[in-house]
């Protein structure tokens, strides 16, 4: 018996949970040749086995709220509870998503404040909160720069460029959106190669996809000239906004020449990442893209609040979810906000950044490579390992393997793709000094080790539930699914 | 200072070993025609009591109305225990699983909801889930011309009888990459897809056919004589389904001779509160044979080092994380925690209670049709049986009868007219297994008095 026991292997015939389900079985008119011959293979356990084994699931996970988790532009800050609870109001939860305006005013009140709120953080002209992640506010945004050329009647606009260094997601969505994907370089001290840019923008840009500051760490410097260059060259510029906790409060992308932005509510807006989701991608537009904006998007006149959808907006790209999105994570990042307040969503940014350029600075005295030492870090930067992987023979996978046996989530590895053997650090605002001076001491402590004992951290972790896994075997012998007859 | 943790002390002992004399000097690489100004769209900070008591008032006027609304997102009850583990910190504050030994919790559970979802569709592989049942139906669509290379028309068909949401999302995302989506008529007697709405396109290159199941207006199709219609034609068949119908109903990798080839749906109501329309969760399954063009998070169970069992993200090579441009899809984040409470629920309820769910919903839907229609002036518009959302016909105007409805605190249905003016005065009707035989009463005693009233004015 493995100790990763599954719901399924506490089944038993006839046991079930008997108080979640209506007590007698009614009729159902079902046509013979439409029914089912075989009940699916559900786990039959009680409701104390149900709970004691997702509990027990559930604490071999590192979180944020068990653990230091400065996972590099994912922006892992705390989540507040009240965020949670507040969105949890029975009225909100069981609000159906076609109930009448009616029967939705505090809710959409709370939508059309959230829009506001994010227009004036943003420097954008208007706010549509529909996507349902950052991945689907990169779509629309991308979607709305192709609406915008093809009703210019400027059809041969069809690439996107991108930086070499981008997230994978800004190639992929630019793909989806039926663009070709021209990539940048950038320079070794972290900017745009504006040379570049200028031999490879023309009458086939739509447009490029930016995150400022970028995934190096560092703040594009030259911006203003890169919004001139594109613009220019009858482009439009994206910002990717995975590292805007950054510069919250701060520094504007409007401001920057930005004409769409998405904003991952996950991140900055600290609504929970959820083991992978929901996340929440909301996108905000300047002028000349706001007739495009994915609807639905809340309205108000004198009789209140309403929802403006095609027959409102008919430019719009269209819905992108059934509904409305991921309603209650709007829910959660409208708390966080009207609990941080103007001067809290300034301190987000300022802080973010004072623990970054502390981590780093402290890392670098210990004897560390920082991959752009010459920059100041924003709210992330990036240690190189290539030495003691040359020298010691120990990866920087090693060492974010040994780093949870310290109790410290890894930092992102091998991102981005350019920096040899990095680590992406970002501590977020929401960690107190002496967790950063923990974080310090173990990686330090572990690099002694990689000299001494090299083995040691090359066979790390130890105390995780499980050690290294056999990823090759995973995807050569797929084992997606329990069965019956897989357990034979 | 909201969840910022600094003593002045702690930022003047950081400020010296940066060697700055001010956080704002950490800025000094933004340009300084760049630097916003105060954010007057922000309100002031609130404390927690003072936010608790806002949102408490804007949730009290909402209300909590007695509701017969389906239409893609359906009231169901939730196991205490669901929500309660599922928003356990562990679950709620953990990330995508990218280091596999930290994350085995969330990485056992995607297995686990995996096996569940290939349970209930009978096909051999699910993913770790999908944005919502619309985003999912594009995705499948898109992943069926991938995976159907003989056809090269990416030509999806999709019955009149879809949910028209989901139709209006499909053409958002997938459209912008050349997908025709070509609607197919609906039988007025019946509210299904006869074959013979195919017959058109029998000589013409069809790259996969979606099949509902039950359909939007809660019609049961002729899922067998569909499938195979798709086979022949060298189609794929993509079932849409609803995951409680599946304790009931024939499994879409049951549907005719071979069986669907993707199915997909909204997995909403898989303990997921209603919450407004999100978060939701969209689910996908495929025969084997199609995994690699799946998009999202696949997990496997393999071994470690010590040869014990565990888990981890697979298949990652179709990943816009890996493969960037050349990706099955750019999605990353997907529906995690809503994944989580799903799977939770699944548990609770097993095989045998899903169905009790789904029977008595199905015979609730029966009841209020019977209270309903027995009203002059109401009358039911198809034939045949159904599962728990039926179409009812008035002899006037539906929305102002909906709205007078609403001023007595009953969401009486959905109209149907904008959607399918050719149906009269519609309006689409559920009531699952929270509904009592006094909840119906209440239905048909107010509706009886709107319609008698409306008549004497």
């Amino acid at each position: 018996m493995s100790d990763a026991k599954l719901i399924f292997e506490y089944s038993r015939e006839g046991r079930s949970a008997h108080a979640q389900a209506p007590l007698t079985l009614a009729e159902a008119d079902v046509p013979v040749h439409l029914r089912r011959q075989t009940p699916p293979a559900l786990p039959a356990v009680s409701e104390l086995q149900a709970v004691r084994h997702y509990t027990r699931v559930s604490q071999k996970n590192f979180s944020i709220d068990t653990h230091f988790y400065p996972l590099g532009s994912c922006t892992m800050k705390y989540n507040p509870r009240a965020c949670n609870t507040l969105a949890m109001l029975p009225e909100f939860l069981s609000r159906h998503p076609l109930g009448p305006s009616s029967h939705g005013q505090g809710f959409m009140q709370i939508l059309w404040e959230l829009q506001e709120m994010l227009k004036d953080v943003t420097g954008m002209r208007g706010v549509s909160l529909t996507p349902m992640a950052g991945a689907q506010g990169e779509f629309a945004g991308v979607a709305m720069i192709k609406a915008y050329h093809h009703a210019r009647g400027d059809h041969e606009r069809d690439e996107i460029l991108v930086p070499e260094a981008a997230h994978g997601t800004n190639p992929a969505t630019a793909v989806m959106c039926g663009c070709k994907v021209k990539e940048l370089p950038t320079l070794a001290d972290g900017d745009v190669d504006l040379d570049a840019l200028r031999a490879a923008v023309g009458p086939r840009t739509a447009g490029i996809m930016l995150t400022n500051p970028s995934t190096l760490g560092v703040f594009e410097r030259h911006i203003v000239e890169v919004s001139e260059i594109v613009h220019d060259a009858g482009g439009l510029l994206y910002y990717d906004g995975a590292n805007l906790n950054a510069i919250l409060g701060k520094a504007r992308p409007g401001d920057m020449g930005f004409d769409v932005i998405h904003m991952n509510l996950h991140k900055t807006f600290s609504t929970p990442h959820g083991g992978g989701g929901p996340g929440s991608g909301a996108v905000g537009v300047g002028e000349r893209l706001l007739p495009y904006l994915p609807v639905p998007i809340v309205g108000r006149d004198d009789d209140g609040f309403h929802w403006l959808t095609e027959s409102e907006r008919p430019d719009s790209i269209g819905p992108l979810s059934a509904f409305m999105g991921n309603a209650g994570v709007l829910l959660r990042a409208y708390v966080y906000m009207r609990m941080l307040g103007r001067d809290g969503m300034r301190r987000v940014g300022e802080f973010a950044t004072l623990n970054a350029n502390y981590l780093a600075r402290r890392l670098e005295r210990a004897g560390f490579t920082l991959a752009v030492p010459e920059r100041r870090a924003s709210h992330e930067f990036i240690v190189t390992l290539k030495s003691e992987a040359r020298e010691l023979g120990v990866t920087a996978m090693d060492f974010a393997k040994r780093l949870l046996d310290y109790g410290y989530h890894a930092p992102t590895t091998y991102f981005p793709l350019l920096i040899p053997e990095c680590l992406l650090i970002e501590p977020t605002e929401t960690e107190a000094k002496e967790d950063l001076d923990g974080f310090v001491a173990a990686l330090t402590a572990i690099r002694e080790e990689a000299s001494t004992d090299p083995d040691l951290v090359k066979g790390a972790p130890y105390s995780t539930p499980v050690r290294r896994l056999d990823d090759v075997r995973a995807a050569r012998h797929l084992d997606l699914a329990w069965g019956p007859q897989a357990e034979q | 200072m909201a969840f910022i943790p600094h003593t002045e002390e702690d930022i003047a002992q950081m400020l010296a070993e940066i060697g700055v004399d001010d956080i704002e000097d950490l800025f000094s690489e933004i340009p300084a025609g760049l630097k916003a100004a105060a954010l007057e769209g922000v309100p002031a900070a609130v404390p927690e009591m003072a936010i608790t008591r806002t949102m408490r008032q804007l949730a009290a006027r909402d209300g909590s109305p007695l509701s017969f609304l389906g239409g893609g997102a359906y009231e169901h009850h939730i196991p205490a225990a669901v929500w309660e583990v599922t928003t356990r910190g562990e679950f709620y504050s953990a990330y995508t699983p990218y280091q596999a030994e930290a994350s085995q919790g969330t990485l056992q559970l995607i297995y686990e909801f995996q096996s569940m979802i290939t349970a209930l569709t009978a096909l051999d592989v699910s993913n770790a889930s999908l944005y919502d049942g619309a985003s999912a139906l594009a995705e499948a669509s898109l992943m069926a011309i991938r995976a159907n290379r003989k056809s090269k028309s990416a030509t999806v068909l999709v019955p009149r009888s879809v949910n028209p949401r989901y139709l209006r999302v499909a053409e958002s995302i997938a459209g912008n990459q050349g997908v025709t989506f070509a609607p197919i008529d609906f039988d007025p007697e019946t509210g299904t897809t006869p074959l013979s709405a195919l017959a058109s396109w029998a000589d013409k290159d069809v790259t996969a056919l979606v099949v509902p199941q039950p359909n939007f207006f809660g019609r049961y199709e002729d899922v067998d004589g569909l499938t195979d219609w798709a086979h022949a034609h060298g189609a794929l068949a993509i079932g849409l389904v609803n995951p409680t119908s599946l304790a009931l109903l024939k499994p879409p990798g049951e549907w005719g001779g071979q069986g669907a080839d993707i199915a997909c749906g909204e997995g909403q109501p898989l303990g997921v509160p209603l919450s407004s329309g999100g978060p939701y969760l969209g689910f996908m399954a495929c025969k084997k044979a199609f995994v690699r063009q799946m998009p999202g998070r696949i997990v496997g169970r393999t071994v470690d080092l010590d040869g014990k069992s565990g888990f981890t993200l697979t298949l990652q090579a179709r990943e816009q994380h890996i493969r960037r441009s050349k990706a099955t899809s750019n999605i990353c984040t997907n529906q995690g925690l809503v994944m989580t409470a799903a799977t939770i629920y699944m548990s609770l309820l097993g095989a045998s209670g899903l169905a009790r769910v789904a029977a008595a919903s199905c015979s609730n839907t029966s009841a209020l049709v019977d209270a309903l229609s027995a009203l002059d002036g109401v009358e039911s518009v198809f034939s045949g049986a159904g599962f728990h959302e039926a179409v009812l016909r008035l002899d006037r105007p539906v929305q102002p009868v909906l709205d007078a409805l609403a001023q007595r605190d009953i969401l009486g249905g959905i109209d149907l007219g904008p959607e399918f003016p050719e149906l009269g005065h519609c309006m689409l009707i559920c009531a699952t297994e929270t509904k009592t035989d006094e909840d119906i009463r209440h239905y048909a005693r107010a509706l009886a008095d709107i319609l008698q009233q409306a008549q004497v004015a």
